[in-house]
């Protein structure tokens, strides 16, 4: 017998908080994630009662037990963490959720990311204590220490070996924004950017501008996911997901910046996975969400996930390549990790099942195949792919 | 003299042991790296078993303190309230040759505004620091001119 989650789970219910830059929300942690979870279920037209499982990344706060109580959950099944990976978790959440459905262990599962940077600490800061010890004491006295840097040093080595300039890093930044100003949910909304003022700001650390980068920010989000066979009990139209994936490379994990394949978004390894589980291939895709924590991570996943070779990033990544709804791959349409949200990127999965709905402010027309890639450079990552009704 | 400016966290040896033989060759002025006595294979960071073999039985053998640049970066937004009137400054990757592709990272001495090669040859110098728990040697990196 075949073992797949194809086709044999659906989205039914999405929902968001309003999105705040880092420290504006009004709420605690806890109770934007409850907001998130109560919306999805109102999308999706179900009593949170009736959510048996909860699954999420990157360690979140928000402990199931009590989110469980709080929305008066009648009877928890399923409670899952994707063991780390930071934003590299989104859709391996989506893929443990899709998991225990399709095996029969829970009926209507959650995947969920709250984060109030204020209430709680910061990403983009180095750590605080006088003295550090473990792998840290081999790169943080050198100043080497917050995510950007982590990355920067891979991107590096990438565009070096490839002849990448950085207007192609640009451009990735440019389409994230350029769809932001569509979309009022956006924390970048109304603030356009430019090539000129992309140019003009200032580096964070070479070869990442300001807006190479993503927001820090305050939210939460949430999707319903539930048996196949129920997805048409539900008002929206259906999103099947079609393949979640999640892994890493030999030794992707060495410390001290030692793994062997360096300069990579580490999806070589798990793309052939993504599409043989999905069955189909890069050309199927009609649009697709990749994690920018920050722009060289999207440059070396669209190369990984086979849409563009690498010595032809120059040619491929251009803004009009990048942007619904006629570009070449419009990716984060939403504004992305850039200028929608930094909601550690379960954002864009929320995008992805937009785009099937039809209901995007930057809508491509009438796709089938959605992807979305999650968490560049931090392992372990993971991707997944959705479809619409006919891709079944 | 240090490359960066006071106040950064300062590096002690790992209270399980793990690391404590570089941190000590190091105010020696040694570089060392972990190796498997078993099957040869060198390995960076330190960790309890040999990545090759699964073998327990690694040691720390002292290696040429040379170089090559494998990547690098120009760091300008400081993290840190040590770095706000740092600066500019330069991290390099340096792969160490014949070690089966072992890196350490360190700054690359010099102008902070030197244009910078991958591929180019450096070699270790020891920065010897008096810490507040314990005195540490961090091991940064310069143009090999020889």
């Amino acid at each position: 017998m075949e073992r797949t989650v194809r086709g044999k789970v659906a989205v039914v219910g999405i929902g968001e908080t309003p999105y705040y830059k880092r420290g504006q929300a009004p709420d605690p942690e806890f109770k934007l994630a409850l907001k998130a979870i109560i919306a999805a279920c109102k999308d999706a037209q179900i009593s949170p009662k009736s959510v048996d499982g909860f699954a999420s990344f990157s360690n979140d706060r928000s402990d199931p037990s009590r989110l469980a109580n709080a929305l008066g959950c009648d009877d928890l099944r399923f409670s899952n963490m994707q063991w780390g990976g930071g934003g590299g978790g989104g859709s391996g959440a989506v893929a443990n959720a899709a998991a225990a459905i399709a095996t029969g262990m829970a009926e209507c599962v959650v995947v969920f990311r709250a984060l109030a940077q204020g209430q709680f600490g910061r990403f983009g800061q180095g750590p605080r204590s006088n003295v550090i010890s473990g792998s840290g004491a081999f790169t943080v006295p050198y100043g080497l220490m917050s995510p950007a840097q982590s990355f920067a040093m891979k991107v590096t080595r990438f565009m070096h070996y490839h002849g990448v300039n950085q207007e192609a890093l640009r451009a990735i930044s440019l389409a994230s924004y350029h769809h932001a100003q569509n979309n009022p949910r956006a924390v970048m909304h109304g603030r356009p950017l430019s090539e000129e003022k992309y140019d003009d700001s200032r580096w964070i650390v070479e070869p990442f501008h300001l807006f190479d980068c993503c927001q820090e920010n305050d939210g939460a989000a949430a999707m319903i996911l539930v048996p196949a066979e129920r997805a048409k009990d539900f008002p929206h139209k259906p999103t099947y997901i079609l393949s979640a994936v999640s892994g890493s490379h030999y030794r992707a994990g060495a410390s001290v910046h030692n793994t062997p394949d360096y300069a990579t978004s580490t999806f070589k390894t798990t793309v052939p996975r993504l599409y043989d589980m999905a069955k189909l291939g890069p050309d199927d895709v009609d649009v697709a969400q990749i994690y920018e924590n920050f722009t060289g991570g999207v440059l070396m996943s669209v190369v990984e996930h086979n849409f563009c070779e690498p010595d032809g990033c120059n040619e491929f990544f251009t803004k009009e390549n990048l942007t619904a709804p006629s570009g070449r791959l419009p990716i984060n349409t939403s504004g992305g990790n850039l200028a929608e949200c930094y909601m550690h990127g379960l954002g864009l999965n929320i995008e992805a099942v937009r785009q099937l709905r039809g209901e995007s402010s930057n809508q491509v027309p009438d796709p089938n195949v959605s992807l979305v890639a999650s968490g560049p450079m931090v392992t372990p990552v993971s991707s997944s792919i959705y479809g619409s009704e006919a891709t079944l | 003299m240090s490359y960066l400016n006071p106040g950064l966290p300062q590096p002690a040896p790992a209270r399980d042991g793990l690391d404590e033989a570089y941190w000590k060759a190091a105010q020696e002025e040694k570089l060392v790296i972990q190796r498997c006595k078993d099957c040869g294979a060198y390995q960076w960071g330190p960790e309890w078993t040999c990545h090759r073999c699964c073998s327990e039985n690694l040691t720390f053998e002292e290696i040429p303190p040379f170089g090559r640049i494998y990547s690098y970066e120009r760091v300008w937004h400081p993290v840190h309230p040590a770095l706000a009137e740092q600066g500019p400054y330069i991290i390099v990757l340096v792969e160490l040759p014949d070690r089966n592709g072992a890196r350490m990272v360190g700054n690359l001495l010099g102008d902070p505004h030197q244009e910078v090669q991958i591929g180019a040859p450096v070699r270790a110098v020891f920065e010897h620091h008096e810490g507040e728990q314990n005195n540490y040697t961090l091991v940064q990196w310069e143009i090999d001119t020889s």
